[in-house]
């Protein structure tokens, strides 16, 4: 039997290790943060520039229809070059300074922008950041579209300058974009967490504490595998659940060599409140057991010690 | 201890009613801002994110709840972005701005900007000088479309039509101006980022634009206008050329830092001064909007020769007076910008 594909991946604390850093807070902890991955980075820009554009066109349309009754085209191209200019300066510089390093799209993605070592962000830091788009996405887009099928090679070559410059946070370890490198800053993701119930203050059957488990029968399992289990018994009530928890106690059981018949959930509960008060008292003694494989290791000198 | 109650959950018990509600108080700064907080609340928000911190610290050490641990990361994280984010406001920030930053940033970037300027004028000398001996090197520096009917086959009257020009309405003026303003702010956006691709782009950017001038120069002067020209041209490009060079040097400000970063990184060497580029650029642009409407309107308003030349004196003594003098004196600048009331005084416990 296989245990389902959401209990076969290696469960430390969390999924992509790389794109943790560490962030010292004036209190001596330190934070933690996730870089932002690049999709969300790509969305965000791309909700952006979506939101953007329907304001310039919205803004122009407006503009045309009050200044049409004098018909000058000069006034309006050259407002409307006026105005996008401003406006891709404005729109990103303003949000992020409004709104702690967010746009919209960056909002959207649960994603902001935030100094490297962790100082506030200058508003000039993020003028640095959003000059360099100008010139990492905008000016090589316009020239793109602007001489399109006129000189194949320099639409190449703009084609190139954009590529290696959107490109830029694939190929640096921090997943910085050329504007982070010269503002200091990097982008990471905030993304909100629920305070859950305490899995061993859950209301419980009235069969509660129905098993007690031996020393030897708890210590088989790390730290690791204790998180497995909390993150199995956190699942919402599925079917797919049930044969979960049905699977996994019988694991279990088997491997502690618990013979008589139990009611899964319950057992799986009961043993997760062992085990960790268990594991939580070695830590106490600064001694982390992290999982099985150290477990067993443990066990083995122990053992070479005795027969010594 | 009682037997059934671990020490992770008794320390949950204790300290969950600050958890929860520092993070109603985070929730509503994200949503709508420091200021939607009252001035209790204001005070509160770093004593819960303190008390948050230490709990995170001491979970890590006692509790092996993932979720827990995850929740206090993800609140710690949050709160600190409130508590030590920017709380600058927009109106203090522009003062500061106005009266310190921008002379001190452009005080910094001398050098770099004292060689983008040399550099401006080789290009000017090699342009005047090269046209001059020979007139079919103008096609080399100055583009077709540019020059439109200033060749330099080009007449006396074609040329001084153009430098007095005496039509044209409001409209044309504002177009005027905002085309020329469009253009010149890309340049100078592209002279600043490009200054950390090591400078190259910016010195032929310089040089470049500098031989354009000089061929245009040449042109002139070899009909006799070289004077009336040199009017026409600096009326407003005392305000242009100087926001160019500042551009260019902070270009060259920015390679300092990637070719020889001195005891820090380069990425770091990079971060540092790229604070000050972005106080230039936001300054240089400022400068070019005043450029454009000077370009747009002044020049085509104003057609007399001397005139002209006193406007370009004038802008050219303000501006350098700004650069040179503005911000020097050290004073408690925060205090000045209460007592102006342009900032707001942080509300105390009511």
């Amino acid at each position: 039997m296989k245990l389902p594909g959401f209990l076969r991946e290696p469960l430390v604390l969390d999924e992509d290790e790389s794109a943790w850093r560490m962030m010292q807070s004036p209190e001596g902890v330190s934070l933690r943060l996730k870089l932002a991955g690049h999709a969300e980075r790509l969305v965000a820009l791309i909700f952006d520039l979506l939101i953007m554009n329907l304001a310039v066109i919205l803004v122009v349309l407006i503009a045309v229809s009050l200044l049409a009754v004098r018909a000058d085209y000069a006034l309006v191209a050259s407002l409307y070059l006026l105005l996008t200019f401003f406006l891709r300066m404005g729109y990103f510089l303003g949000f992020e300074l409004r709104w702690r390093g967010q746009t919209p799209g960056k909002k959207i993605m649960g994603i902001c922008v935030v100094d490297r070592e962790g100082h506030a962000l200058t508003p000039m830091a993020l003028v640095a950041r959003n000059l360099m788009r100008e010139v990492e996405v905008f000016i090589p887009l316009s020239f793109l579209f602007a001489w399109q099928g006129v000189d194949m090679y320099f639409g190449l070559l703009s084609l190139s300058w954009f590529c290696v410059f959107l490109g830029m946070p694939l190929f640096n370890r921090d997943r910085l974009r050329f504007g982070d490198m010269v503002a200091g800053t990097w982008v990471v993701s905030n993304d909100r967490r629920w305070l859950q119930e305490d899995l061993t203050a859950l209301p419980r059957s009235k069969s509660r504490d129905k098993h007690k488990f031996t020393d030897a029968e708890l210590d088989v399992y790390g730290i690791s595998e204790l998180q497995v289990l909390e993150k199995l018994l956190r699942r919402p009530d599925s079917s797919r659940k049930e044969d979960a928890v049905r699977e996994v106690c019988f694991r279990i059981r088997e491997k502690i060599g618990w013979e008589e018949e139990v009611e899964p959930e319950e057992f799986l509960q009961d043993y997760y409140r062992e085990l960790r008060a268990h594991l939580e008292r070695y830590v106490l003694f600064g001694d982390r057991r992290e999982d099985k494989q150290t477990m067993s290791k443990r066990a083995r000198t122990t053992t070479l010690k005795m027969t010594e | 201890m009682s037997e059934d109650v671990l020490q992770s959950y008794r320390f949950r018990a204790e300290r969950e009613a600050g958890w929860r509600q520092l993070e109603k108080l985070v929730v509503r700064v994200e949503r709508h801002g420091l200021a939607s907080l009252s001035g209790e609340e204001q005070f509160q928000i770093p004593l819960l994110y303190r008390g948050c911190v230490s709990s995170l610290s001491v979970a890590r050490s006692l509790s092996l709840d993932a979720s827990l641990l995850r929740f206090l990361e993800s609140l710690a994280r949050r709160a600190y972005f409130v508590v030590y984010g920017s709380r600058a406001r927009i109106s203090s920030l522009i003062l500061e701005f106005l009266v310190r930053d921008f002379p001190a940033a452009v005080r910094r970037i001398g050098w770099s900007a004292g060689l983008a300027g040399i550099i401006l004028l080789l290009g000017v000398f090699t342009g005047w000088a090269a046209t001059l001996v020979d007139s079919a090197w103008f096609e080399a520096f100055v583009s077709r479309g540019m020059a439109g009917p200033r060749t330099p086959e080009a007449s006396y009257e074609d040329l001084s039509a153009i430098l007095f020009n005496k039509d044209g309405s409001m409209g044309d003026y504002a177009a005027f101006s905002s085309a020329l303003f469009t253009h010149n702010a890309q340049v100078a956006v592209l002279c600043v980022a490009l200054g950390a691709l090591l400078g190259v782009p910016v010195v032929m950017l310089m040089f470049y634009n500098g031989t354009l001038l000089g061929a245009m120069l040449a042109v002139h002067t070899a009909k006799g206008l070289g004077v009336e020209f040199t009017a026409w041209l600096l009326i407003h490009g005392v305000t242009e050329l100087t926001a160019i060079i500042l551009a260019g040097g902070c270009g060259f400000y920015l390679a300092g830092a990637v070719i020889s970063p001195g005891r820090s990184s380069r990425l770091r060497a990079l971060a540092e001064r790229g604070r000050t580029a972005g106080i230039l650029a936001v300054g240089v642009v400022a400068m070019l909007v005043i450029a454009g409407l000077l370009e747009g309107f002044g020049r085509q308003l104003i057609n007399d020769t001397g005139t002209r030349f006193s406007v370009a004196g004038v802008t050219f003594a303000l501006w350098y007076s700004y650069f040179v003098f503005a911000g020097r004196v050290r004073w408690d600048w925060q205090k000045t910008v209460h007592r102006l009331g342009a900032g707001r005084k942080p509300e105390g416990a009511s």
